[in-house]
Order: structure tokens, then sequence, then C-alpha cells
């Protein structure tokens, strides 16, 4: 069973609804009792999924001035995702989140950068490296980087170490110091929630592109946030990298985000 | 040998219960936060390993240390410390020990922690962490007990037992090498990027340890009246005296590269714990602290009349475990982590709880290295060294 899940995770493109689409999947029983026959589960992927050979994201930070445009963006990550608000700053789990210029690139700041600028609210989120020091860290590969270059979280392999955090430069990831369902005021019952001694992070949507859909902090940035195959010159993304400059965070570090900045 | 662990006088009963009553303190405290979650310590999103993780990586150093007394006597064949030499390995037993229970107590789902064997990873040096310290574990326990044993029946040790006495050696400087690639393979933890990181675990290692052995042969010749030896104490704190200089020599090549070279991303891990930064530093006083003990150890060790005086050196030897302590069991962990990589400064203090767990594996350690020395120190005695 645990194979199968594995496999399950790392397919692009594969979700519920593919699976309703394709009832074929033979031996993916549901107890995990036992496999109608020894052969390897087949998975199908659903034809409406979105795939790509890279995603990356590019946000355009001429279109995001003020807090409450990021607002709903963010809200709209944690909603669906069932990322608790823990009042405790020391507990606090995010996927996304706005911060300063200075923060978001502690390396590029300067004196003169300009008030504008310092006060751009800049939307921070795993950058889903294409060389992630995290899954190199992580010591059950718990945390993997699937063939569409989307950094992955397996919350039931996790062993709640925090070598990735350690490993992390861009403090992506949240670690659930304890219980979050208690801090969760409603469940969305589409993605699973966690429990307590694990770590959690952005997952760049894949729940979603699997049905054929844009990550949610696309669809609520009215425009502001692009998504995109970097490996497709046609694609939108690559698009706006073409005729715009774009920075990345940490770039010295080797690590190869996959999120873009225009400022 | 097992038998001499249960005849012992009233003080030594009393010791061990106290030390069961701390072990029972800490396994309850312990429960809590195995049913709360490790929100019950002081760490957090931006400090994510805190006092468990810092006494675990300095008592990968104390159990490292004991190579500094096998090393002699089985390489050099330094007969002096042929008294002490079974103390050393049994004290990195109990070292590696309470290292075990320390990596266990931070682990955020533990009933999963083998998950580690049933996915072996070789990209993650966690894995190989992991092999280090169980082989050094089961090389200590198996060369130890079977020289003990041989000596018990006054027969010289085995010959096979040879090969495993000189892995161990290097297995040694082994398990602090790669325990120091925890941290400096991290890109953008500046403080931990460093190559002389291994170097400098190393050099606190071969000070700390054998002190703290010093330390533990002066205890049992009051209690146990078993004497190591004048010379073999006095080789020690030549030892711990050339590592203490080169550990202090290499926190000051840090220091000198990161601020000549004046780049911030290195500098501000140092001005954190040595000044303070953006307003906070409450590990300021502890960093020089650190920094005053050792010096002063240096000096009671350097000067030969203070060295060979056992008051002095006594004093050195704790001043020098107290000075390294801190240095790697506070600020080594907390000073990697802060500033955070969003160049944020979020402090970590250990809580009440976090500290009464860490006392309790402390005394888990302490009653295994008491078994351990009570069963040597006894056939020592009995075949009458």
């Amino acid at each position: 069973m645990e194979s199968s899940k594995r496999r399950f995770l790392k397919v692009a493109g594969l979700s519920a609804a593919g699976i309703a689409a394709f009832p074929a999947i033979k031996g993916f029983t549901s107890s995990g009792e036992k496999h109608s026959d020894a052969t390897t589960p087949k998975i199908y992927k659903n034809p409406d999924a979105l795939m790509a050979k890279r995603w990356a994201m590019v946000i355009d930070m001429r279109k995001l001035e003020s807090e409450e445009q990021v607002e709903p963006i963010i809200e709209a990550c944690h909603k669906i995702h069932n990322v608790p608000h823990i009042p405790t700053k020391h507990h606090e789990i995010k996927w996304i989140w706005a911060t300063e210029y200075k923060h978001a690139f502690p390396s590029l700041g300067h004196k003169h950068i300009g008030k504008k600028l310092n006060h751009l609210p800049f939307l921070v989120l795993c950058n889903h490296c294409e060389d992630p020091p995290c899954v190199r860290a992580c010591p059950t590969q718990a945390t993997f980087k699937r063939e569409d270059g989307i950094v992955l979280m397996d919350f039931h392999r996790c062993i709640g170490c925090r070598f990735c955090m350690a490993a992390c430069p861009y403090g992506s990831r949240s670690f659930n110091f304890q219980d979050p369902r208690t801090f969760l005021k409603e469940t969305d019952n589409k993605f699973p929630t966690r429990m307590k001694g694990v770590v959690e992070k952005c997952n760049f949507c894949a729940e979603r592109l699997a049905q054929g859909k844009p990550p949610a902090c696309v669809e609520a940035s009215d425009g502001a946030i692009v998504f995109g195959d970097l490996d497709d010159s046609n694609s939108d993304v690559c698009k706006l990298l073409e005729s715009n400059h774009s920075i990345r965070r940490k770039e010295g570090l080797g690590t190869g985000p996959s999120v873009f900045y225009i400022l | 040998m097992l038998e001499h662990a249960i005849k012992g006088s009233n003080k030594y009963w009393i010791w061990i219960i106290a030390l069961l009553a701390v072990i029972t303190i800490g396994g309850l405290c312990y429960l809590k936060q195995f049913s709360f979650g490790l929100g019950i310590t002081g760490m957090s999103r931006d400090v994510s390993w805190g006092f468990y993780i810092a006494q675990f990586t300095f008592l990968v150093g104390v159990a490292a240390g004991g190579v500094m007394l096998v090393l002699p006597y089985y390489l050099h064949d330094y007969k002096a410390f042929g008294k002490i030499t079974i103390l050393g390995e049994f004290l990195a037993v109990s070292a590696i020990c309470m290292c075990l229970l320390f990596i266990f107590a931070d682990l955020g789902q533990p009933a999963r922690g083998f998950n580690v064997l049933l996915h072996p990873t070789p990209g993650s040096v966690l894995f190989w962490d992991m092999i280090v310290l169980n082989g050094y574990l089961f090389l200590n326990i198996f060369v130890g007990w079977i020289v003990l044993e041989s000596e018990r029946h006054s027969v010289p040790p085995p010959k096979w037992i040879k090969p495993f006495i000189y892995l161990s050696i290097p297995w040694a400087f082994g398990i602090h090498t790669v325990t120091a690639y925890l941290y400096c393979g991290l890109p953008g933890r500046g403080f931990w990027l460093t190559a002389i990181l291994a170097p400098r675990f190393l050099a606190s290692a071969f000070a700390a340890g054998p002190a703290f052995l010093i330390i533990l042969c002066f205890i049992i010749k009051k209690f146990a009246k078993y004497d190591a030896g004048k010379e073999a104490i006095q080789t020690l704190a030549k030892i711990i005296t050339y590592a203490l200089i080169a550990n202090v020599f290499f926190l000051i090549c840090e220091v000198f590269v990161a601020f000549y070279s004046n780049i911030p991303e290195h500098m501000d891990h140092l001005k954190y714990l040595y000044v303070g930064l953006h307003g906070h530093g409450i590990l300021v006083p502890w960093m020089w602290a650190s920094v005053i003990l050792m010096v002063v150890a240096i000096i009671l060790l350097v000067n030969p009349e203070s060295r060979k005086n056992e008051t002095t050196l006594l004093i050195a030897c704790v001043l020098l475990f107290i000075g390294t302590w801190i240095d790697k069991g506070l600020g080594m962990i907390s000073g990697g982590f802060v500033p955070n990589p969003l160049h944020e400064v979020v402090e970590y203090a250990p809580t009440f709880l976090e500290i009464l767990i860490t006392i309790g594996v402390y005394a888990a350690g302490f009653f295994i290295l008491t078994i351990l020395f009570k069963i040597a120190i006894s056939v020592k005695q009995e075949v009458g060294h």
C-alpha cells in the first residue's frame, strides 16, 4: 500500500477527479488490506489536468501595491489547504505570506532603495527549487521533488526532525508544534488536515493542477501572479520573463527558485 | 560482570535512586510533550532546533573525546592509560545513549522514527549520523566489554578484538565530523557554513570529553577509592590544554573571517551572539562567560604549577567544561538560526518543561555511566589493579 500511495503522490496530474473519470485503477483498494492481484496498480492521469515540465510562478509586484490586495490571496491559499491561524507567533503555520523587500531579499536591500519598494507587500512562499536543499536533507524522503518540479511533502512519512527547516534558505517551512485542527474554524474536506509533529509548506496547489485548475493564489491575484511552464517558451510565465527584468530570492545560493519577481 | 552493578554501598544506592527519581520526573514531562507536541518547548518556526539538538551536539563531542584515551593506549602502547581507557570507552557509551535520547526527544513524530531505516536515504546527512552514532555505540560497548572480561579472567584480550579497536579510532573522529556536516552543508545558514566547523567541533570535543573524565577520575578516587594515577591524569591535562587552545584558536579564525571580509550574512550571527542584534541579545552574557571561562582555563592549564596542582587542575576542568558547554550547548544552535533566513530576529530560550526533560536525559546518561563505571572499577579492584 505504501508504494502505491507513493506512486500516487509522485505522479503529476492525478487527482480524486482523475480517479472518478477512470475507475479502472486496478489494485487501488480503499482499505489497503490486499490487492486484487500482485501487479502494481496502474495509474491514469486526468486528461483535464494541467501539466508542465517545470512549473514556475511570476509575481508581478507592479500589480501588488497594498496589504488589502494580498490578504485575499493569502486567505484563499490558507482556506483551501486548512492552514490554521495560530495566534502564538512562535507556532505560526504559513504557506504564503507578505513581507517587506528587505526581508524577501535580505542581500539586495540598501538604504536608497526608495520608500515605495520598501513598503510593497512581497509575497513569499516555497520556491519549489530546481535543486532543493530540503529534499537533500530529509532522511526519509518525506519531502521530494516531483517530475514537474513541484516539491511536495508526504505528511504521513515525516518524522518531524525539522532538518528540512534548517536546510531551507527561505524560511518557507512551518512545523506543527501542536495539533493544528483545534485552530481550524472550518475544514475543507478536499484537502487533508495535518497532525501535530509534522512539517508543511506550499505545494503549488498540486491537487488543483490535477483537476485542471490554477493555484489558488494565482486565481485570487487578479492577474498579479502568473503561473505556467518554464520549459514552454510560449507560456505566460516565459513571455513575461522574456520582456521584463526579474529577480529570484537568494540567487547566489544555487537553489534555482521557480518563483520569479518583477519589480 | 553485571552483578557488580547490584552490589554497592548505601551511598551508591542513594545515588542510583536519586537518578531514577530525576529520570522519572523527566519522563513525566516528556509524556506531556508527547501528548501536546513540541509546542511545550521554546522552539519556533524560526528557531526550529533548540536545547535538545544542542545537547546532542555537545554530547557527541564528549563521546568522541573517549578516543583521546583509546588512541594513545592502543596505538602508542601508552601504559599509563591502562587503568582508565575503559572509563573513556564507557563514558562514550553513556554519552551516545544521551545523544540518541535527545534526538528521540526532539522528533515531532517519534513513533515514526524507524522511517529512517524503512526508507534509507544516503543523500541525507542525518541518515549517516544515525549509522555512525549507532556504530560507535556498538564498538565501544563491544570493545569495552570484551577487554574488561579478559582482564577479569587475567588473560590478554583476544587478538580478533584488535580490528574493532583500530576501527573505533577513526570512527570517533567520524561521529563528530558527520555531526558537524549536519550543519555546515546547509546553504543560507552563514554561521554554520564554514569548512572549519568539523575541526572546531573536534577541538572542543577533545577538550570537553577528557576534561570531564578528569573530573570523573577525581570523583571515583574519592568515592570508589580507585586511583587513575598521577601520570594518566597529567597526560590528559596536557591533551585538554592543546585541544582547548585549538578550540579558541578556531573561534578566533571564525571571527576574523566574518569581520575582516565584512560580509553581513556571516557577521550577523556572531554579532547576535556576542553583542546583540537589533536590540536582541539574551545570549550575550552567556557567550562572554564562555569566552572568559575558556581563557581562564587555558591560563590555569598552560601554567605547569596550576596544572600539576590537583585543586587548580580540577577547577580548570570544571571551567573548561562549562565554557565549552555554553559555546556548543547554547550558542552553536541558536546562533545559526538567529537571524532567520528573512533576516528577522526571533529569539529562543528553553522552557521549564524543556529543561526538565533535558535534565531527565542527562540523569539517564549518568545512570548508565554509574553502572558501567561501577562494573569496570569493581572488576579492576577485584583483579588488584
